[in-house]
């Protein structure tokens, strides 16, 4: 059972390739338990009003409706029935007021979900219309205010001065002081600002949320395809008041995730309403509904910088306005955690940074594939270039000699390390032949090549644990909370473990999230399992040898020789039976942000730095904009799985496409009027017809496992202001806001030419 | 009204007669016999991942009443390669290209280049991305897809031509 190959850094195929192709790999999708009702849930149709009474009298008297729930209804079950990660600000049905179009309000239960949607039409709602406020910037100053009174968590320290604030839309304020000369703007030989705005966008797994509850004596299994096993454990358990082991949660294969389905999604509703009636829950979301629960943030992005005579950036103020919709969900982490980042990896003296969560009458907003940096890029590496062009620098070079490297503080004062942000630049620039100058085109078709570049701190403070069993032949149990949706985690952290003990990863079996077995995760978000979970799984490993190598000495074998789990235990035992047990638990260490001046001597355990590159031609004659190459360098310490890292970057970088040219979210009056992928366009094969190479540049993390870390949203970051760049190296004109369209495009070279 | 009807149809090879009500699409029937690699997911017919050939012809199974499979034969991912069976040369060649990630469009991928192979076996790539057009991978795994085409329909035309 011993192997003489490396483990880590093989590029198997995933441990479930088989069943995914077969079409028989399980997902919550389609799990059904006998009994079982479907839940389809009515819908707030204003975006903002007091609820005066909920009609459910023709829905209830509908054939085949088994019951309708409301929110006072889930009251006399859990009396304060608000959730949320940070701010306890959401109720599992709306009470009082609704907050945006889409929101919960009643749910329909049958034996049949065609039923309970024909029976949901019946619901009518008397309201008591507000004014409603959809702008982040408009909301600042508005006298429609979405929440009366802020909720958040009393659990966190650095939440509590927010307690109890009135006639606000703004959540949470993070601010960043660093440096301190305030005289450099007004000295300064350079001075540019500019304002960059990003679209809400959505998620759309494939997968669409789904949850199913099923109540038990004085316990309740939750069935969900979550991201989070053990936060949605946590939080059920608070909400009833019941203990950890009352609630089970289990996940399974994700069709999906992509920071979708974090923390609680369906999950407090299905328990409620399962526990009311006392019968199994399921609620299957449609793809339309997706868009009603958890969206990207749209943002507003205000920056300005200071530069000396020779182009050294002296100062960088940012103000940053995140819209968060009617919810907070994770919104406040992504504001403060992503929002100290918002003055680029560049080494800057001075940097003021003000980052703010926003509450509007939208669908809540958390985090995408990239917890807020991808829209934090958009606008500093647009703002970069833009100062590059106006100082007539090449706008590598330019980067390269402000650029944040090892050994330098980052804006909160904790230094860099393990960050090669100078060698994936030059590996882009040398893969760009960027010293050569392209050729720029002729009539209406002009060439253009653009980068940027992007960096980003695993979230922190987080923990994660492992739990790894051998059994008596040797094989291997690895138990974990973190869930395969689709990153690849089950295979890389079975190679972790098959590196660790010295067998091959196919003898190491991944059990699916089960919180009743699998031990405590914070989660699967953020590119944090590798490391996190990584070491969890490797400590684990380290501790079955421990254990083993003790049972052998009390076994009698002999000490200097290598014996094979197999034999050790068939020694201890006199047969081939027992079980070792190796636990793991990792938890970085870190220093809160101070709440003035946003300052931490070691505010993250790894950075991730990224850079995009593209050529592209833009159509002058329609605003078209076709990519003929995308170049994607990555640093993501050593590789666990090359292939599947390989792929992970791909994968980011398309869907990134789909943010910078089509997907947003297109609201009237609150009303969304594309939640179909009929008029919401993701990237589709032909979107993707351009040469596109990705590259891991050497590196490796000493706290990593085996050297590694995170990896699935690295290719995220650049993609949007290279593309940005490029059409302006192409044809002369600056597209601030995304989605990039041909009409933007069009619209400016018009523009342009007259103007 | 909703109303049940009794059809016959053939399913992966297999003579089947079944009650259906008029409301029932052909995937909520598929799930009934317990065949779940084809999967409603955006509802309307826009994403592929309910493909299923019926008389081989590609066919949005959400969008297709069961009631409609009467007379018809149906072939469905689970139809190229049973449990612990040898996997079909397209689902290996998905496997070698690492062509998925999440998993849940796959079927539909599948079953597509099954029907793109049988109606042209060495097809370029312009045919290979008009082919798979009403595809949607919202993991992104559209280049490693082309190439897994590409792997099964040489590995399909060695074997054929053997």
């Amino acid at each position: 059972m011993t192997t003489q190959t490396s483990e880590f850094g093989r590029s198997i195929p995933r441990i479930e390739a088989k069943q995914k192709v077969s079409g028989t790999a399980e997902y919550i999708h389609h799990f059904t338990v006998p009994g079982m009702l479907y839940g389809k849930i009515f819908r707030s149709t204003i975006a903002h009003g007091k609820l005066l009474k909920i009609h459910t009298e023709n829905a209830k008297s509908y054939p085949g409706v088994h019951a309708v729930i409301c929110g006072e209804d889930i009251k006399q079950l859990i009396p304060s029935p608000y959730y949320g990660p940070a701010f306890l600000d959401q109720p599992i049905l709306a009470l009082e007021k609704v907050h945006f179009i889409g929101e919960p309000v009643a749910i329909v239960l049958s034996h049949s979900p065609h039923i309970a949607e024909a029976a949901c039409q019946l619901i009518e709602v008397d309201y008591e219309e507000l004014d409603a406020v959809f702008d982040e910037i408009e909301a600042l100053s508005s006298e429609a205010i979405v929440h009366d009174e802020l909720k958040p968590s009393g659990t966190f320290p650095d939440l509590k001065h927010l307690i109890g604030r009135k006639n606000t839309n703004i959540a949470l304020d993070y601010h960043l002081r660093y440096g301190s000369d305030e005289t450099i703007f007004s000295d300064a030989t350079h001075v540019f600002e500019h304002t960059f705005t990003t679209q809400q966008a959505m998620h759309t797994p494939l997968e669409p949320m789904v949850s199913i509850a099923v109540p038990g004596d004085q316990m309740i299994t939750i069935h969900s395809a979550t991201q989070m096993p053990s936060f949605v454990r946590l939080e059920i358990a608070r909400l009833l008041g019941w203990r950890e082991n009352q609630v089970r949660v289990k996940s399974a294969h994700l069709g999906g995730g992509y920071g979708a389905k974090v923390y609680i999604k369906l999950e407090a509703l299905v328990t409620a309403v399962a526990l009311i009636l006392k019968r199994p829950i399921k609620v299957s979301l449609t793809m339309e509904e997706q868009f009603y629960t958890i969206s990207k943030h749209a943002t507003t992005f205000k920056i300005k910088s200071a530069l000396d005579a020779s182009g050294k950036i002296l100062a960088r103020d940012c103000k940053v306005y995140w819209n968060g919709g009617a919810y907070a969900d994770i919104g406040p982490r992504v504001a403060q955690k992503s929002g100290f980042t918002a003055a680029g990896p560049y080494n800057i003296d001075n940097v003021s940074i003000d980052s703010y969560e926003i509450y509007t009458n939208r669908p809540p907003a958390g985090a995408l594939r990239g917890f807020g940096i991808p829209q934090l890029v958009w606008a500093y590496e647009s703002h970069t270039d833009m100062i590059a062009n106006e100082l007539n620098k090449d706008p590598i070079e330019f980067r390269k000699m402000n650029l944040l490297v090892n050994g330098l503080k980052q804006a909160t004062g904790t230094v860099i390390q393990h960050m090669e942000s100078e060698l994936v630049l030059e590996t882009l620039s040398k893969k760009m032949n960027w010293t050569t100058p392209i050729e720029k085109g002729i009539g209406h078709i002009r060439k253009g090549r653009g980068i940027a570049i992007g960096f980003k701190a695993s979230v922190s403070p987080t923990t994660s644990t492992a739990i790894l069993t051998i059994n008596g032949d040797g094989s291997c149990l690895l138990a974990m909370s973190t869930v395969d949706i689709g990153q690849g985690s089950d295979t890389a952290m079975a190679q972790i473990a098959a590196q660790t003990l010295g067998i091959p990863t196919e003898v190491v079996k991944v059990i699916r999230p089960d919180t009743d077995i699998t031990p405590y995760d914070m989660g699967t978000l953020g590119s944090r399992s590798t490391f996190h979970m990584g070491n969890a799984v490797k400590l684990a490993a380290e501790d079955a040898l421990k254990k083993l190598r003790q049972m052998a000495i009390q076994a009698g074998l002999n000490e200097s020789e290598t014996h094979a789990p197999s034999v050790i235990l068939q020694k201890t035992y006199g047969m081939q039976a027992g079980t070792v047990v190796g636990f793991g638990s990792y938890k970085p260490s870190y220093i809160p942000t101070d709440l003035n001046t946003g300052a931490s001597t070691n505010v993250t355990p790894f950075w991730m730095v990224a850079a995009t590159g593209v050529e592209l031609e833009v159509d002058t004659e329609t605003g078209h904009v076709r990519i003929h190459k995308m170049i994607n360098v990555v640093d993501a310490g050593d590789l666990v799985n090359p292939k599947i890292a390989h792929t992970q970057i791909s994968g980011a970088a398309i869907m990134q496409c789909g943010f910078t040219f089509s997907e947003e979210m297109v609201f009237d009056e609150g009303q969304l009027t594309n939640g179909s992928f009929a008029d919401y366009k993701i990237p589709g094969i032909h979107d993707v017809n351009f040469v596109m190479e990705n590259i891991c540049v050497s590196s490796s993390h000493d706290q990593g496992p085996y050297g590694a870390k995170g990896i699935g949203e690295s290719g995220t970051f650049g993609v949007s202001p290279a593309v940005a760049n490029a059409i302006y190296d192409a044809v002369g004109v600056r597209i601030t806001s995304l989605p990039i369209t041909p009409e933007k495009v069009f619209q400016a070279i018009q523009n342009k030419t007259t103007g | 009204m909703n109303t049940t009807q009794l059809i016959q149809f053939k399913l992966n090879g297999t003579n089947i007669e079944v009650e259906v009500q008029s409301n029932v699409n052909v995937i909520e029937l598929l799930n009934q016999f317990q065949l779940k690699g084809a999967r409603e997911s955006c509802g309307q017919g826009l994403c592929g991942a309910c493909t299923v050939l019926v008389d081989n012809l590609a066919v949005s199974g959400c969008l297709m009443p069961a009631v409609m499979l009467d007379g018809k034969s149906v072939e469905t991912v689970e139809g190229l390669s049973g449990l612990n069976e040898p996997l079909h040369p397209i689902q290996q060649a998905f496997i070698d290209q690492g062509a998925f990630q999440c998993g849940f469009c796959t079927p539909g991928f599948v079953i597509m280049t099954k029907h793109l192979l049988d109606l042209n076996p060495n097809p370029t790539e312009k045919e290979i991305r008009d082919f798979f057009a009403g595809n949607l991978c919202r993991c992104g795994t559209y280049p490693e897809i082309i190439a897994a085409v590409n792997q099964a329909s040489q590995s399909l035309l060695k074997t054929n031509s053997n």
